[in-house]
């Protein structure tokens, strides 16, 4: 057991955290939001092409593939040195992390020819169109058609939850292709144009008030049959591939975002009052600032056990259901102890930009979004504890 | 990066896991409950032929010279076996010797300790029951070369069968560390029967005890220092042995859900069975984490260690008190049962949680240094408060990475 980076990774780390030194868009680091130009979609693919032409993006591709070869630890290394930088999203995150690797995997050469150098470059976005308005938890039930029809699927249906849509040139998308077959076998997936007719897009507004979800519909598209990435009726397999290859993804970067967070919690601790004297000094907010700080500090432990635990099997597994499950629940956990601490501030719009009102209900999704909580835990009992399946 | 056992450490696991699953049985633990020192000879003779009751004692004084990793490999088989006895407070007592003891003392102490000949434990608490050094009351008074000690301790670790007593008394403003050795002068023992029967707890009162200065430890240097680097020792090697205890009532349950049946099929089947195993796998996981963390950061002297340890402890306190209740749970009536072995790691896990500090006690130890810090932590922090205009636009980002991070079910 030795906890330290070994020379390659501090030289990794170093290397990268220099690169954003210089290169993190001054405006950006300055607090301006992007979200406010009108030229944001524009924007952030700038700040990717930056990346890519600084050797930076898709560092966890093969070389082949103008890649990094980065490895797993690397990998996490790059999510925590973006984060900690502050620097803008990556536009093109789901085409990096998702959609590439199982082209690589999975693609025709002509495939991999034509789609790999774009998403790399920020050239293409991508979004990945799998969950539909009855086919969440149960993804495996989803339920938009593709018939085929001379060369082409013609594609009906909807999705949900999607991700980038609004911006997206094309659509990792999971579609119905024998609707006899049991419902693992009948599915298969596509390289979809969003830019097809028939494709139709409508952002989704959250609680929070902010629309990172989109609702995408598909009326009669058409989808040449060369499309099809895999096998058709084998689209299952793909799906998993796609979504084990996030594999880099433990929850790396989003810790370095929840530590600058509880940081500047523990920070305004000491300017609200409680019974007139700095809330720090209370010791019922001094006990939940360090359950929240210890909280934290094991997710951070966890990630890299099982970021040691990966690299050495290779094998991707159950390790990102814990992972999701513990932060979640944690940020959930920390929000609540925000607001306690701030009391009525905490709600305000405009009391620290209105981070804490804006934490808190966005918080709320976290155990929602990406596999909610019930499904971790129904991951956890059989595949890692062995118990029987439930359904 | 590697945050996995090395090759003999998991040597080392495998082997302790051998060793105690063949000396102590948990029907021999239960005989070992119901004597006065929960202490057996043949065992505890055994446990220092392994070496492991000088596994950090260092070389030169007969020990293996380990680090407290290996020490938590060794501590966690042995709270997975439940082990009694006066193990854990022999190792607090003899890393408090190794930190304040002169060359003589150590040499004097630790190597019958590493050989198995000499017990000892550490007379921390007093009436308040507090872990806190500053609220010691108990006064050695100076008197012709030697300290006179009058008063209580209570609570204290194995002092039944303790051969050497390390009293912590007040010496005005300072603290003196004071050997006192069994069958001394003005020294009684009474038991104080307690929920935990591998761990027995004792009052013990001393009456004008004398101890030559010349005995103390760390007279001529830092006993506070070494009185919180024992401890903390000790909190790890306890944190251990909670994993090792969780782990067992985690193996135990989910084994008992795919063999209980009900309704005509195996209760592990059921949601809101697995959810708890779920949720107990999580909890012994993260305090593996925390623990083995704090073992190594102690060991490498990183400037983390003394929060890690806090870390560890509060976490493990919460977790194995929690384990057990949702193991006891899932077993339903047999699990409320003084014939189900459950029991045995349920009040364990009660006398772990108080021992060296609950999770109260840390969590304000750990504010101590996160919420009041130093100046480069509030520097650090008045530099996030300097960032948090910026938080809404990372937050965001986040939710982004999360979306594409989506997780699918069969």
């Amino acid at each position: 057991m030795d906890l330290n980076l070994i020379p390659n990774e501090q030289q990794f780390r170093d290397e990268f955290r220099a690169w954003l030194k210089t290169n993190v868009p001054e405006e950006w680091k300055g607090g301006t939001s992007a979200e406010d130009r009108d030229d944001y979609i524009e924007y952030l693919r700038d700040w990717q092409r930056k990346l890519y032409e600084g050797g930076w993006a898709g560092i966890s591709w093969p070389k082949e593939y103008c890649g990094r070869g980065a490895s797993l630890m690397e990998q996490a290394i790059f999510q925590e040195e973006l984060a900690r930088a502050n620097a803008p999203q990556l536009i093109g995150t789901i085409g990096l992390s998702l959609v590439g690797p199982t082209i690589i995997a999975m693609g025709t050469e002509a495939q991999k020819s034509r789609y790999l150098a774009p998403i790399l470059s920020g050239e293409e976005i991508w979004c990945q169109g799998f969950s539909e308005p009855n086919a969440g938890s149960d993804l495996a039930s989803l339920g938009t058609k593709a018939a085929r029809d001379g060369d082409d699927f013609r594609i009906n249906g909807q999705k949900i939850w999607t991700s980038f849509a609004q911006m997206a040139d094309w659509c990792l998308l999971l579609v119905r292709t024998d609707s006899q077959a049991p419902k693992h076998k009948g599915i298969t997936c596509l390289l979809a144009d969003m830019r097809s007719e028939g494709v139709s897009v409508r952002p989704l507004r959250q609680m929070s008030g902010d629309s990172g979800f989109n609702e995408v519909f598909f009326s009669n598209v058409r989808v040449p049959v060369t499309q099809v990435l895999g096998e058709v009726n084998e689209g299952w397999t793909t799906a998993i591939t796609a979504l084990m290859n996030e594999r880099a993804n433990l929850g790396t970067g989003i810790q370095v975002v929840f530590k600058r967070n509880l940081e500047a919690l523990i920070a305004r601790s000491r300017t609200v009052e409680r019974n007139g004297r700095p809330a720090s000094e209370d010791p019922i907010v001094r006990q939940k600032l360090a359950q929240a700080y210890l909280e934290l500090e094991i997710l951070r432990l966890n990630t890299n056990r099982a970021l040691t635990s990966l690299s050495k099997t290779g094998i991707p597994g159950p390790e990102g259901s814990t992972q999701k499950l513990y932060w979640s629940e944690m940020n959930q956990r920390t929000q609540q102890t925000a607001q306690e601490i701030l009391g009525p501030y905490g709600q305000l719009k405009d009391f620290d930009n209105g981070i804490w009102e804006y934490a808190y209900l966005r918080a709320r999704g976290n155990t929602i979004e990406a596999g909610t909580s019930e499904i971790q835990r129904n991951i956890i009992a059989e595949r890692v504890l062995g118990l029987p399946k439930s359904y | 990066m590697d945050f996995d056992l090395s090759k003999p450490q998991k040597l080392l696991k495998h082997s302790a896991r051998e060793f105690f699953a063949r000396e102590c049985k948990l029907d021999r633990v239960r005989e070992l409950m119901e004597t006065d020192t929960a202490h057996d000879d043949k065992l505890w003779q055994s446990i220092a032929d392994q070496g492991w009751t000088g596994l950090v004692v260092p070389e030169e004084h007969g020990g293996l010279g380990l680090g407290l990793v290996e020490l938590a490999v060794v501590a966690e088989e042995m709270g997975r076996a439940c082990l009694p006895g006066a193990f854990l407070s022999t190792l607090t007592a003899a890393a408090l010797v190794e930190r304040a003891g002169s060359v003589a003392q150590r040499a004097k102490y630790l190597e019958p300790i590493a050989a198995g000949e000499l017990k000892a434990t550490v007379a921390f608490l007093e009436e308040g029951a507090s872990w806190e050094v500053d609220e010691i009351k108990l006064k050695a008074t100076r008197e012709g070369g030697n300290f006179q000690l009058s008063g209580r301790k209570l609570f204290v670790p194995d002092a039944g069968i303790a051969d050497l007593l390390i009293c912590v008394a007040r010496d005005g403003d300072g603290l003196a560390l004071l050997p006192v050795e069994r069958g001394a002068e003005g020294l009684s023992i009474k038991a104080m029967p307690s929920m935990d029967g591998t761990r027995k707890l004792h009052e013990v009162a001393f009456e004008s005890v004398m101890v030559a200065e010349a005995d103390v430890f760390g007279a001529d240097g830092d006993a506070r220092g070494a009185l919180r680097g024992a401890l903390e020792v000790g909190c790890v090697a306890l944190c251990a042995e909670m994993v090792g205890g969780m782990q067992w009532v985690l193996e135990t349950t989910v084994e008992y859900a795919k063999t209980r049946q009900q309704f005509g099929r195996a209760i592990g089947s059921f949601q809101a069975v697995q959810h708890q195993c779920a949720d107990m796998l999580l909890m012994t996981e993260s305090a593996r984490s925390a623990t083995y963390y704090a073992a190594w950061a102690l060991t490498e002297g990183d400037p983390s260690a003394s929060v890690a340890v806090s870390i560890a402890k509060a976490y493990c306190s919460d977790a194995y008190r929690e384990v057990g209740n949702r193991g006891i749970q899932v077993h339903g009536g047999i699990g409320f049962t003084w014939e189900h072995d459950l029991q045995l790691y349920y009040k364990r896990s009660k006398s772990s949680e108080t021992l060296f500090g609950d999770a109260t006690f840390h969590r304000e130890r750990i504010a101590r240094i996160i919420v009041d810090g130093n100046a480069v932590a509030r520097e650090r922090a008045e530099q996030a408060e300097a960032l948090a205009g910026q938080l809404q636009a990372a937050e965001t980002d986040a939710a982004a990475d999360v979306t594409a991070n989506a997780t699918a079910s069969e």
